[in-house]
């Protein structure tokens, strides 16, 4: 188990942060993605690993309007 | 993630530079035009960002004054809307209606606006009381009227008095002439106005994009939901183009005063006309904006590309997609309405702005439309946008689809001078009244105004424009409505106020707010009404989960409200701020509020006007303008806690299908945040827990954000925060003192 945005996500042996995004359905494109803090960069979200009971937030920037 | 690639083989095949042209319009306009009254000035530029004078027109005497621009309403207002607010409050009484002589329609840029050195800054605020909401509402607008105003003089334009007959106001800042003229046969509405009227006032081609033309069109004389279009002339495209101050109605109030149209036609604009105190930092700072903006956007937002459009889309992948009256937040056709299709859509292949020297350049233009209804029937038209707000109002809140259909929506409700954003929220809630037997064949005049019936939604319109049947009654606006179909016993009057999504008497903007309690409070607690330039929240709340306490919300509807409200002071977009972000953001505290950016506003105020502020005086001067609005409000007998009353709909589930629709998310906030069994529950009462627990949430969050404001629990600024802020003027101490009580 991981816990994204603080709501618990099932983890898996192989999980990235791209595969989180997809589960999450986050698609806005402007977000920022910590893992237990540490900013993953954007070209580095399909092969980051994300070990279990990490704290991910993928904090999406205010847009609208 | 999103990321529309972009495909060039998939865009239309059509010439931007076709449409209907309009020569006997034009030729006949020539014909009749009286010239009624010149008055000479002296026309001046910018110094500093100010011209240090403002005009005052009535358009019932005719009568012409300049007015000097002092230094308190500088150090107050900063410009923009905070002069608006200045001079409308110096207009009007407690007693005054939006259709009384004085009100005003005052037109400000701001000192900033009109530089062309960073993106976004060609904007202009107008201020006006509302027909709507009966306090002022202010709007932000492109297009080139406010910098051309004040490069040709003038810090601010005030509107007052009515005319006896329709007038053009005709401002040349190259030969400093004011001009009242008649056109007995200029054509009403924008899309052919704004252009016979550039053509008309423009000495040669050259000239034509040194005019700017405030026109609205048939509708405005028929409803309360009237807009401004604001033009600049396309060179590309060889065509007039608009964009508009939609809410609130001040395209009414412009009627109502017979102006038919202004027209400023400035001095060819270059990049120093601000006179800025330093004109390198100005450039430095924007030749950096520029640089990220090429570098950046075509990998986040693609603002260049899609415009604001990108994020229809997005709101309907995170469910924030208003669907049939913000009912639902998300709807399978949404693919024929999304970014990939106006990629398609709008062939002009390169960037687009509506300001010089803005690097964004989110302007966008659908061409070769051909009507299928109304006057303009077979007409071949440029639709301007469709921006998000139209794609998801007219589009999806309606159940409209089809592209074509949307279109013309978005091409009638400018050329016929009515917001955009209102009629998506009007036809929305109305769709739902018929939906729901509230009204029916009958009471609509014959309309089948079932969702997604596009053809009876521009029938409406087009009977609004001509002032007849059920489209008069749709111009009321949600509120009036609301309140004609409950007098009539057409409904149940809960259900009607529950599903009515207004506040303050203004429409709700495209987004869904029921699963996020701090954009309830961005949309519900605000000073002219629930639009979303004041705080969108939705994400930091709703997605992130960053705002977990109520004293979180509280703080963010401290900070966003008076950080936005800036961008009106001073002429600013909005968008330019965070729609791109500078590479090493994610690495800087408070990475959602773009810091550099925010450095970069400071930088551009202090070099343009040479007064040196920093962050905290930024949020210090909205603060000011934002607290003399809150009291205008309550100087004109609204502005308290009931008015911030918000909508059920845009709190929580009003329906069981609504209900349903999100079982799972609501039958888990009872057990996790009630501590409730939903499986012992019946549907009625598990409705009415979230009822009871929504609606008390909302009013807990009123206590704390008006405390963080240094409000009354009753919303009213206290004395100590007006003495703070330096507002205490007697006038505004005599508005609030029968609330407040006599000083300590």
């Amino acid at each position: 188990m991981i816990r994204v945005n603080g709501d618990p996500l099932d983890w898996r042996e192989g999980l990235t942060v791209q595969g989180i995004l997809e589960a999450r359905n986050y698609r806005f494109p402007l977000i920022i993605v910590t893992v237990n803090g540490q900013v993953i960069a954007k070209p580095d979200y399909g092969t980051t690993r994300v070990p279990e009971g990490a704290e991910v937030q993928v904090l999406h920037l205010i847009s609208g309007g | 993630m999103i990321q529309v690639v972009f495909d060039p083989s998939k865009v239309m095949d059509i010439d931007i530079t076709k449409r209907t042209e309009y020569h006997a319009e034009l030729d006949a306009a020539r014909a009749s035009r009286k010239v009624l009254k010149e008055v000479a000035f002296t026309p001046s530029l910018p110094d500093k960002g100010y011209t240090n004078r403002t005009l005052h027109v009535d358009v019932g005497s005719l009568a012409v004054a300049e007015k000097p621009v002092t230094q308190q309403m500088k150090d107050i207002f900063i410009g923009g809307r905070g002069f608006g607010l200045w001079y409308l409050w110096q207009a009007v009484t407690p007693q005054t209606r939006w259709n009384d002589p004085e009100n005003e329609i005052v037109i400000s840029s701001g000192p900033v606006g009109g530089i062309t050195q960073y993106a976004g800054t060609g904007k202009s605020l107008v201020v006006t009381l509302s027909p709507q909401t009966e306090i002022p509402i202010d709007s932000n607008v492109g297009g080139y009227f406010g910098p051309l105003l004040k490069f040709s003089g003038f810090d601010a334009l005030e509107l007052q008095g009515k005319a006896e007959r329709d007038l053009i106001l005709f401002i040349d800042g190259q030969k400093g002439l004011i001009r009242f003229e008649e056109l007995p046969d200029a054509p009403v509405d924008s899309h052919v106005l704004g252009e016979v009227l550039t053509r008309l006032y423009a000495e040669n081609e050259a000239d034509l994009v040194n005019i700017s033309v405030v026109s609205t069109g048939a509708a405005a004389d028929h409803s309360l939901i009237g807009m401004l279009n604001f033009s600049w002339f396309d060179k590309r495209r060889g065509c007039v183009r608009f964009k508009q101050a939609g809410r609130g109605g001040i395209g009414t109030v412009f009627r109502d005063k017979r102006l038919r149209a202004l027209v400023c036609r400035g001095p060819q604009v270059k990049g120093d006309l601000n006179h800025p105190a330093d004109f390198e930092t100005l450039a430095k700072i924007g030749v950096k904006y520029h640089k990220e903006i090429r570098e950046n956007d075509p990998h986040q937002c693609m603002m260049r590309r899609n415009g604001t459009a990108h994020i229809v889309e997005i709101m309907d992948a995170y469910d924030l997609l208003p669907v049939h009256n913000f009912q639902y937040g998300s709807h399978p056709e949404t693919h024929k309405i999304d970014s990939a299709y106006w990629q398609s859509r709008c062939a002009q292949q390169t960037v687009d702005g509506c300001w010089y020297g803005c690097s964004m350049a989110c302007a966008k233009g659908a061409d070769g439309l051909v009507l299928k209804t109304g006057p303009y029937q077979g007409h071949m038209v440029t639709v301007d946008g469709p921006e998000y707000e139209n794609a998801a109002g007219l589009g999806s809140n309606c159940g409209v689809f089809d592209p074509d259909d949307l279109l013309e929506l978005n091409f009638y409700c400018d050329t016929y001078g009515i917001c955009t954003i209102t009629w998506g929220t009007v036809c929305a809630f109305i769709m739902e009244c018929y939906q729901r037997g509230i009204l029916n064949l009958e009471r609509t005049g014959g309309l089948d105004l079932s969702w997604g019936n596009a053809k009876a939604d521009l029938e409406m319109m087009h009977q609004m424009a001509r002032g007849e049947g059920f489209g008069r009654i749709a111009g009321l606006g949600v509120k009036r409505m609301k309140a004609l179909f409950i007098a009539n016993g057409w409904g149940d009057p809960q259900l009607i106020n529950d599903i009515g999504m207004e506040n303050k008497g203004l429409e709700y903007s495209q987004y869904l707010s029921k699963e996020s309690l701090a954009q309830q409070g961005g949309y519900a607690l605000t000073n002219k009404g629930p639009q979303h330039d004041e705080a969108w929240l939705i994400f930091m709340d709703m997605v992130n989960k960053q705002l977990p306490t109520f004293e979180d919300k509280a703080e963010a509807l401290y900070y966003f409200p008076l950080f936005r409200t800036w961008f009106g002071l001073n002429g600013f977009c909005k968008l330019p701020w965070n729609d791109v972000v500078p590479k090493g953001n994610a690495q800087q505290p408070e990475p959602h509020k773009i810091p550099e950016h925010v450095q970069n506003y400071v930088d551009l105020f202090s070099a343009t006007t040479g007064v040196k502020i920093d962050k905290e005086e930024l949020i210090n001067q909205s603060a000011r303008v934002y607290n003399f609005q809150r009291v205008f409000n309550i100087r004109m007998g609204k502005g308290l806690r009931q008015h911030d009353a918000a909508p059920y709909r845009s709190l929580g589930p009003v329906t069981e299908e609504e209900y349903l629709s999100r079982q799972e998310r609501y039958d888990g906030q009872l057990r996790t945040e009630l501590s409730l069994d939903p499986d012992a529950m019946t549907l009625q009462e598990k409705m009415a827990a979230h009822r009871q627990w929504r609606t008390g949430r909302f009013e807990k969050l009123m206590d704390v954000v008006y405390a963080r404001r240094g409000w009354t629990r009753d919303g009213v600024p206290t004395y100590a925060r007006l003495k703070e802020l330096g507002i205490d003027f007697p006038e505004v101490l005599e508005v609030v003192r029968p609330l407040l009580g006599d000083p300590a």
